[in-house]
């Protein structure tokens, strides 16, 4: 008997957990901020739904209902990545180490 | 058009993009390389899925305007939000994710062709039961993170809302979803998927509005999580390994953000998501305190002690981030450092209002990083030094949670505040913090009261250095 996809995918996803949790417990408390912007912007990885959605329909008929709610998901998707990303690059910008001379 | 095999290693790389993005946040210097792997990654998963629906007619342009659209609102909100509102920006887009994630299930329930999951009224069992519980999970991200961000932007009253028999309300909620979803796969009925998503946004509300807030830094995390769980369910929806790997980080990251601020109020999750915390007791602390003396000063008296001092620390709080103090702060640090005294600042896991707020703040006012420690690193630093100097902080500095075992915030970690040799405390009046509680250190005797407001008290200690 073959094995379901289905069970790949709840492999890396289980394993992507623990990937999750080792690499979380080793970012630096100072950085929790960023981590949390920069965890926005990923999910919003989302967005690769929002956009087979948005072209799902054929030229005929570009506004079928599915495909608004994609272009709509894609409009917030993208929104969180660049938002999340280029607020996270501001802030990490700013963190600095002590100047030698001082 | 590319294959699925080869659209699946890329998505898979750009999965592994996301994990460097994260690994990278381990030390600031390495952190501006991670963040430029996520980005790689998201443009990763962004061209393959383009050169996967291979679909490059009208829609094509629909989808890149929308993106158009939406990235230069994300880019000007970036640029413009101010660090102090790190809290509600996040919070704010917990809740975008949330909704696309709602978005992109109801297209793949209306259109099932599209994403190939079967037809409509016969969508394949397993991407209904995904698809359902990513929605469900979607839009309690979405109204709780509304409910959150309204409460940190102060448009909604920060005080816990509760009411009788809302933890039974919440748990008949929470039962009726997991019915919903059963019938919903059992009969493909659209209705039935209406009613869960609105069930779903109304508990997301509900779970939210008895959380004070100033336990705003857990909800947020828990969101954060919410958000990832909702994502990765959209990901075995659409068998996306991106999205998979992805949704599984970023829930453990919140869960793991959630435990560490639950710990660093020593209160158990549970507690906090019960909420009610914070609802305060004003009557019975505003007797016991009236009748004890405390000491105050000008800005006057605090420049002459910290004039005298050879070390100083700093311990800022959400009342550094309200008055955004952070910049009058650093100057005035600039000075003591021209006198040759050592300055160092001491943040507790939870000042602030969420995770590494107050960091943000302190970078952003040019504060070298290793200058600022975190409560393990530098308890033992205040027996020695001359002076602390507490500017927006309360609870976390309260003695009582180590002495008095009737407290509620007994067993909370403190910072050893009163071991210094003279306490600076910068604050508005005598009211208690949000725990509702009289803080002891006041009436220390080496405690010295600064009463106005943080920023202006800074600079006009710095004027008298």
């Amino acid at each position: 008997m073959e094995i379901d996809p289905l069970i790949f995918r709840f492999s890396i996803f289980i394993l992507s957990i623990f990937v999750g949790y080792y690499v979380v417990w080793s970012v630096t408390p100072s950085l929790h901020t960023p981590l949390m912007s920069v965890t926005n912007a990923i999910s919003s990885v989302i967005i690769v739904g929002a956009i087979i959605a948005g072209l799902s329909g054929n030229s005929d008929n570009i506004f079928n209902s599915s495909s608004v709610f994609g272009f709509i998901a894609t409009a917030l998707a993208a929104i969180n990545i660049f938002g999340g990303f280029l607020v996270t690059q501001r802030m990490l910008a700013m963190y600095k180490k002590k100047k030698k001379d001082k | 058009m590319i294959s699925a095999n080869l659209s699946a290693i890329f998505y898979l790389v750009s999965g592994v993009l996301f994990i460097l993005a994260l690994r990278g946040l381990s030390s600031p210097e390495t952190s501006r390389q991670g963040n430029f792997f996520g980005i790689l990654g998201m443009i990763i998963a962004i061209t393959v899925t383009f050169l996967s629906v291979g679909n490059f007619s009208i829609g094509l342009i629909y989808v890149l305007i929308f993106i158009l659209i939406g990235g230069s609102i994300g880019a000007f909100i970036a640029y413009k939000i101010p660090m102090t509102a790190m809290p509600e920006l996040v919070a704010g887009f917990h809740s975008l994710v949330g909704l696309a994630a709602v978005f992109v299930a109801i297209s793949a329930f209306l259109n099932p062709e599209a994403f190939n999951l079967g037809s409509q009224g016969n969508i394949k069992l397993g991407s209904l039961i995904e698809m359902s519980i990513g929605a469900a999970v979607g839009a309690i991200t979405f109204s709780g993170s509304i409910i959150a961000f309204l409460k940190l932007q102060g448009i909604m009253s920060g005080s816990p809302i509760t009411f009788r028999g809302q933890h039974l309300l919440n748990a008949v909620i929470l039962v009726s979803i997991i019915v919903l979803i059963y019938y919903l796969c059992s009969s493909q009925s659209s209705n039935l998927f209406w009613i869960l998503l609105a069930v779903s946004f109304l508990i997301g509300f509900l779970l939210i509005i008895p959380i004070g807030g100033a336990d705003m830094p857990v909800v947020i995390s828990m969101l954060n999580s919410y958000s990832g769980w909702a994502a990765a369910g959209i990901g075995f929806t659409l068998e996306n390994t991106a999205l998979i790997i992805t949704g599984a980080l970023v829930g453990s990251s919140g869960a793991i953000l959630s435990y560490i601020m639950c710990k660093g109020m020593n209160r158990s999750f549970f507690n906090v998501i019960l909420g009610g915390f914070g609802a305060t007791d004003e009557t019975s602390s505003a007797i016991k305190k009236e009748q004890r003396p405390v000491k105050s000063g000008n800005a006057d008296d605090a420049a002459f002690l910290m004039k005298n001092a050879s070390s100083v620390i700093i311990v800022p709080g959400y009342g550094m981030a309200v008055a955004q103090a952070q910049h009058a702060l650093r100057e005035m640090v600039d000075t003591l450092k021209k006198n040759d005294i050592k300055v160092s600042y001491a943040i507790h896991p939870v000042a602030g209002r969420m995770p590494g707020h107050m960091n943000v703040l302190l970078a952003e006012a040019n504060v070298p990083y290793d200058e600022v420690f975190e409560l393990e690193e530098i308890n033992n630093d205040f027996a020695n030094a001359d002076v602390a100097f507490v500017i927006g902080a309360n609870d976390v500095t309260n003695p009582v949670a180590k002495t008095d075992p009737q407290s509620p915030i007994y067993g909370m970690p403190v910072l050893d505040v009163e071991k210094c040799k003279s306490v600076l405390f910068v604050k508005r009046s005598l009211s208690p913090g949000y725990a509702g509680i009289d803080n002891d250190l006041f009436y220390k005797e080496n405690t010295l009261m600064l009463f106005a407001d943080a920023k202006k008290m800074t600079e006009d200690i710095t004027k008298n250095l």
